[in-house]
């Protein structure tokens, strides 16, 4: 099972001592916090992407492209990225690019944004956001998996002969995550193409989640993908920690109090009560989560939200040594020996998606895999997974772990 | 003996205790049991005061999700196969705290749901507010409004309030035209959204 953290990318003022990041001193803060993740042990870092203030992270595959040549080992991920707002064609273009520069070490989530007036500044219309997020997703899976390709729908000007560059890594694109926290067609979305299912349940209380897992993990088997809990799930998760519990509550209650989404509502105690949230000692934390599988199934990537609610950073990067050290050693322990061992321990890597392109090469319906000819050099993508040195090296270097 | 019978949750935004919203509220449910009962239906009554749950409707406001006692209120008022709502009116219309209860339900959770609608106020002036504000709020969650509305001034409850259409005289009526509804239909409970979830093959065609 995969752990790892997700940001916001939230300017926010640390309501203890006023001080406000500048858009600069933040992003340099989300850089730190992500190659913290990987010098804690942690396997996953995960971007938002928001294009109004006080949000900062608007170039995602920018940031994830420098984090790929500063880390080794952590998957690259978004949360999410805006599959209504983007041109399909330019998410294809960039996250190929990512894919190739980060020898496969990413994959990235589908989500609609929440956020209305970014819709007209990007051209397009709220109210159309879940045919843009199908639409727009039916054509960056054909710009990824064919050569070639002529389109024309509802959304964007129509595609004659166009290639995407470039060319998915080995052939084979990334790994899809699908985010959605309310609507079951997103779920479907997921479950129809076999992609993966991230339920962002920070704010929402577990029965909501277990309906919505619950949902996607029947269509994903009733779609063909396989039995039901064997889908890739993922989930969000909040903590705050210290040795002492007391400590933990006493220090994050000034900035729960007053955080941008709950603050001013509910109480520390009420919230921790009702959501994923939990400030405490490492042990509550563990506790906690480990008891998630009872609720969605065994599932394969948890998240955590840490640099929020003002946070300084230093506290932060404090809050990943505990998360590193202490919490998910032993969350990997509990998960994995309860895990069936039919049931995926982790969603693809990239190497999984070559070795599964390799050895469904040839068979009819294999959809998920590029399976046009190179019409340069004649070549296919399964060529390049099943004998190529180069994925063979990638291959050891992604499932490095 | 009959066995059907039918669920009735009253919502009374009262903030009084005891308060003459609450006081009106019992005799409209009181009525319409009574008319239920008339028609060989038994009636289960629930009644919710949204004094009780201010913090949680507020909470719900600003996390997205109720939680506490309003989980299960919700649940229960999208369940019943009738509901009465009775709010004082505070500055010409019904209060903050009730609209901001009706605001936090899913805005098809009363679809085809009997209802009916009193207020009370100061003075027989403000009568027409459940007219010109309560209805039109209910018609556009599509709920089915009963004719008659009862509006309880400070005076009805001396008596001399209205000489020509007495309170007891729109209390009994509206629990009549109330029961008739509530008698003839029987809530299927809410829409399951993930039993009407398109299939991704209606979705890609849309």
């Amino acid at each position: 099972m995969q752990f790892g953290i997700f940001t916001v990318g939230d300017v926010t003022t640390d309501p203890t001592t006023g001080h406000t990041p500048d858009d600069t001193e933040r992003v340099r803060s989300m850089l730190t916090i992500a190659q913290h993740t990987e010098d804690v042990g942690l396997d996953v870092f995960a971007t938002g992407e928001h294009h109004n203030p006080p949000f900062v992270p608007s170039s995602p595959t920018t940031m994830l492209g420098y984090l790929a040549a500063r880390t080794a080992r952590i998957v690259l991920s978004t949360s999410t990225t805006l599959i209504t707002t983007n041109d399909p064609v330019k998410i294809a273009e960039d996250y190929a690019m990512l894919q190739v520069i980060s020898d496969g070490r990413m994959d990235l989530m589908m989500g609609r944004g929440n956020t209305g007036p970014v819709y007209p500044w990007f051209g397009q219309d709220i109210r159309q956001g879940l045919n843009l997020a199908i639409e727009n997703y039916a054509l960056l899976r054909r710009l990824w998996d064919e050569e070639v390709v002529d389109w024309q729908g509802r959304f964007r000007t129509p595609l004659q002969g166009f290639t995407s560059t470039p060319r998915p890594l080995d052939g084979v694109p990334p790994f899809v995550w699908h985010g959605s926290i309310r609507s079951p067609e997103i779920a479907e979305q997921a479950a129809y193409y076999g992609d993966g299912f991230f339920h962002n349940n920070i704010f929402w209380p577990s029965e909501h989640t277990a309906k919505m897992v619950g949902y996607y993990r029947r269509r994903y088997e009733h779609h063909g993908h396989g039995p039901a809990d064997t889908a890739i799930v993922g989930l969000g998760g909040q903590v705050f920690m210290r040795p002492n519990s007391q400590d933990a509550v006493r220090e994050f209650r000034p900035f729960f109090d007053v955080a941008p989404v709950y603050g001013h509502g509910p109480t520390l105690e009420e919230f921790t009560a009702q959501t994923p949230l939990t400030v405490g000692s490492p042990q509550q934390v563990i506790d906690r989560y480990a008891a998630m599988r009872e609720h969605v199934g065994d599932y394969q990537r948890q998240l955590f939200l840490m640099d929020h609610a003002g946070l300084p950073l230093k506290t932060v990067l404090e809050q990943l040594d505990i998360l590193g050290g202490e919490v998910v050693p032993v969350l990997r322990r509990e998960m994995e020996a309860k895990r069936p061992a039919h049931v995926p321990a982790d969603p693809p890597s990239h190497a999984d998606r070559v070795a599964a392109a390799g050895s469904a090469a040839g068979t009819p319906g294999a959809t998920h895999v590029g399976g046009a000819q190179d019409r340069w050099t004649g070549r296919t993508a399964e060529d390049d997974a099943t004998t190529g040195a180069r994925t063979t090296a990638t291959a050891g270097a992604a499932s490095g772990r | 003996m009959s066995t059907t019978t039918r669920s009735l949750v009253v919502v009374t935004a009262g903030l009084g205790r005891p308060s003459s919203t609450r006081l009106l509220a019992d005799r409209l449910a009181q009525a319409t049991v009574l008319e239920l009962a008339d028609r060989g239906v038994t009636a289960e009554v629930t009644t919710v005061e949204l004094r009780d749950l201010a913090h949680d409707v507020v909470n719900a406001m600003l996390t997205g999700f109720p939680s506490g006692a309003l989980a299960g209120v919700i649940e229960q008022l999208t369940a019943a196969d009738g509901v009465i709502a009775v709010s004082p009116l505070f500055t010409t219309t019904y209060s903050g705290l009730f609209k901001s209860f009706v605001d936090v339900l899913d805005k098809d959770s009363l679809t085809g749901m009997p209802v009916l609608l009193g207020a009370t106020g100061g003075t027989a002036r403000h009568s027409l507010a459940l007219e010109y504000g309560m209805r039109p709020l209910f018609t556009y969650l599509r709920a089915d409004v009963a004719t008659t509305t009862v509006f309880a001034a400070t005076d009805d409850w001396a008596g001399a309030g209205d000489d020509t259409g007495p309170l007891p005289a729109r209390i009994a009526r509206a629990g009549r035209e109330l029961a008739e509804m509530v008698a003839a239909r029987r809530n299927d409970g809410p829409p399951d959204p993930f039993a009407d979830a398109p299939s991704f093959a209606d979705l890609l065609g849309s």
